[in-house]
């Protein structure tokens, strides 16, 4: 894409990678600072009380590095430690960091969160909880002194629960195939209101509801990305130019949307009605297809483009 | 307290804000200075889905544009978001996003915000309201949670008489008031006995220009170090050696 040369890594599984590999892998090779590094051991201070092993990083991994040659701040979530989930600590990393774009105009004016996460951490529950909303408000701030932030989704733990909410508070959301994200998880819907209502062992159902591709097609996400690391960073690149700040006018206009996919689709019972409501001339089609033929779908889709988030 | 109880302590010269079959708040109230108050919030435990979120949120943007800075009041019980494939199937995180941006906004634009919780107040629903305020307070028989115990045990695998004497030891993630507030996400809690019209001008008078959640976290134990960690990222990454 320019002149900084990336590897045969940047054909990767997102999904399958972990928080450091991707972080490696997407930005410029070598231009990674962490802060508050692993040797610094700022860890969980209480799943210990749970006879849980904390980790060093608590799963969250933030610092500064470039994206063929822009700086950028960064934030990755290990989906694979605690299910990425948001605690005390890797709640505070993300706040910090996004504090510090608010306050430092000298600071890169681009923050990417590498969401992977099924939300709050139960050990952690009310730090965790409170660390998601102060995170949404350090965005919203964010974003009205001019920052973008730009969540990823392709992890295998997706982003749902209060990293789903965080998502929607970013000013642009990137989703591969594989990128699930939504509020309460099937397991939970099940748990709580039986399986007629949400069967979580059915993965095609599954998919269509929370999946990649039917939120880009309903302007739940922004860009689709091949679940690659070169995927992920074109996908960013073609959105970092330009995006929606927070304001009246734009909530306005988030609201409008919003209100309109619930009347437009707010009767449908299923992915492929809404995708057929859509306009989608061969809804079934849209789960085999290849990433090239569905952003085809997508291109000129009404709603699936929007500068209202 | 019941809603109405609530509403009358708080607004004893009068208000306008009537019981509505959709369990949402919607109204204004008066303060004892005769100055307006606007009111949003849900009640009756009832979860808050898309179709709930609509209309506060709506709400919210119709107040900002009138470029009062009445202060916004964010009356809150619910059980949490709704439990609904169809609503997640439209992207409830938006929805529920899109709320607390409006009252974020708000804030943003001179009106303060205060958040009241006198029943439950659970997750994504409490994320997109009450938490999404300048500042809350609670009423004492407030049940602000994640999640309920039993349901905490079953995820965890552990067992509920255990995570029960675990709470005897830490706040940081057991159910409730007392918990909630040693985290700092409930700065105060009211007396039901006095005035909720005074208590309410008291709280107004002391709402913060900035988060400081984790400080009062820091400061009553129940988050000791998030405080700590957020300082110490900006600081790193401001090129700054560690603090």
């Amino acid at each position: 894409m320019s002149n900084t040369k990336h590897s045969a890594a940047d054909a990767t599984s997102w999904f399958l990678s972990t928080a450091r590999e991707r972080l490696a892998r997407l930005l410029d090779p070598g231009s990674f600072t962490e802060f508050l590094t692993p040797t610094e051991r700022v860890q969980s201070p209480h799943l210990a009380l749970f006879d849980l092993p904390a980790a060093f990083d608590d799963g969250m991994i933030v610092g500064r590095g470039r994206l063929e040659t822009r700086n950028v701040l960064v934030a990755a979530q290990e989906g694979q430690f605690m299910g990425g989930t948001f605690a005390e600590v890797s709640g505070a990393k993300l706040v910090g960091l996004l504090r510090a774009a608010r306050d430092d105009a000298r600071l890169p004016r681009i923050v990417l969160l590498l969401l992977d996460s099924g939300g709050v951490r139960l050990q952690e529950a009310n730090a965790g909880e409170l660390a998601v909303a102060e995170v949404m408000r350090a965005i919203v701030e964010a974003r009205s002194s001019g920052v973008t932030v730009i969540a990823l989704i392709g992890g295998r733990a997706g982003a749902f629960g209060g990293a789903g909410l965080t998502a929607a508070t970013c000013s642009r959301i990137v989703i591969s195939e594989q990128g699930r994200t939504g509020v309460s998880g099937p397991e939970v819907i099940e748990t709580n209101k039986g399986v007629e209502e949400f069967d979580s062992r059915d993965k095609a159902l599954v998919w269509s509801v929370t999946g990649g591709r039917t939120r880009r097609l309903i302007g739940g996400a922004d860009a689709y990305a091949e679940d690659t690391v070169a995927g992920f960073r074109d996908a960013v690149l073609a959105l970092i130019s330009h995006a929606p700040s927070v304001d009246l006018a734009m909530l306005r206009a988030e609201h409008t949307r919003l209100a309109g996919r619930a009347e437009r689709l707010g009767a449908c019972n299923s992915a492929l009605e809404m995708w057929a409501q859509l306009g989608i001339a061969e809804p079934r089609a849209v789960r085999d297809m290849d990433d090239a033929a569905f952003a085809a779908i997508v291109t000129g889709l009404t709603g699936a483009d929007h500068d209202a988030r | 307290m019941t809603l109405d109880e609530i509403l009358s302590s708080l607004f004893p010269t009068g208000h306008g804000i009537k019981p509505r079959p959709n369990h949402l708040i919607l109204g204004t109230g008066k303060r004892v200075d005769g100055g307006t108050v606007e009111v949003v919030g849900i009640a009756d435990g009832e979860a808050l889905g898309i179709e709930g979120v609509l209309p506060l949120a709506g709400r919210v943007l119709d107040i900002v544009a009138t470029g009062s800075k009445a202060p916004i009041l964010v009356i809150v019980d619910t059980q949490g978001q709704l439990m609904s494939r169809r609503d997640e199937m439209l992207g409830l995180n938006e929805y529920l996003a899109h709320l607390a941006k409006c009252l974020l906004l708000a804030s943003r634009s001179g009106h303060p915000t205060v958040g009241l919780n006198y029943g439950k107040a659970v997750a994504g629903a409490f994320l997109a309201t009450a938490l999404a305020t300048d500042i809350l307070v609670a009423l004492p028989d407030a049940e602000p949670s994640v999640m309920d115990l039993p349901s905490m045990a079953r995820v965890t695998k552990l067992p509920e008489d255990k995570l029960k004497e675990l709470s005897q030891t830490s706040p940081v993630f057991a159910p409730g008031l007392v918990f909630m507030k040693a985290v700092g996400a409930v700065a105060q809690v009211w007396d039901p006995a006095k005035p909720l019209a005074d208590q309410f001008e008291a709280t107004l008078a002391v709402v913060p220009a900035r988060d400081t959640r984790d400080a009062l976290g820091a400061e009553r134990g129940g988050r000791p170090i998030a405080a700590q960690i957020a300082r110490r990222v900006a600081h790193q990454a401001s090129g700054g050696d560690d603090v």
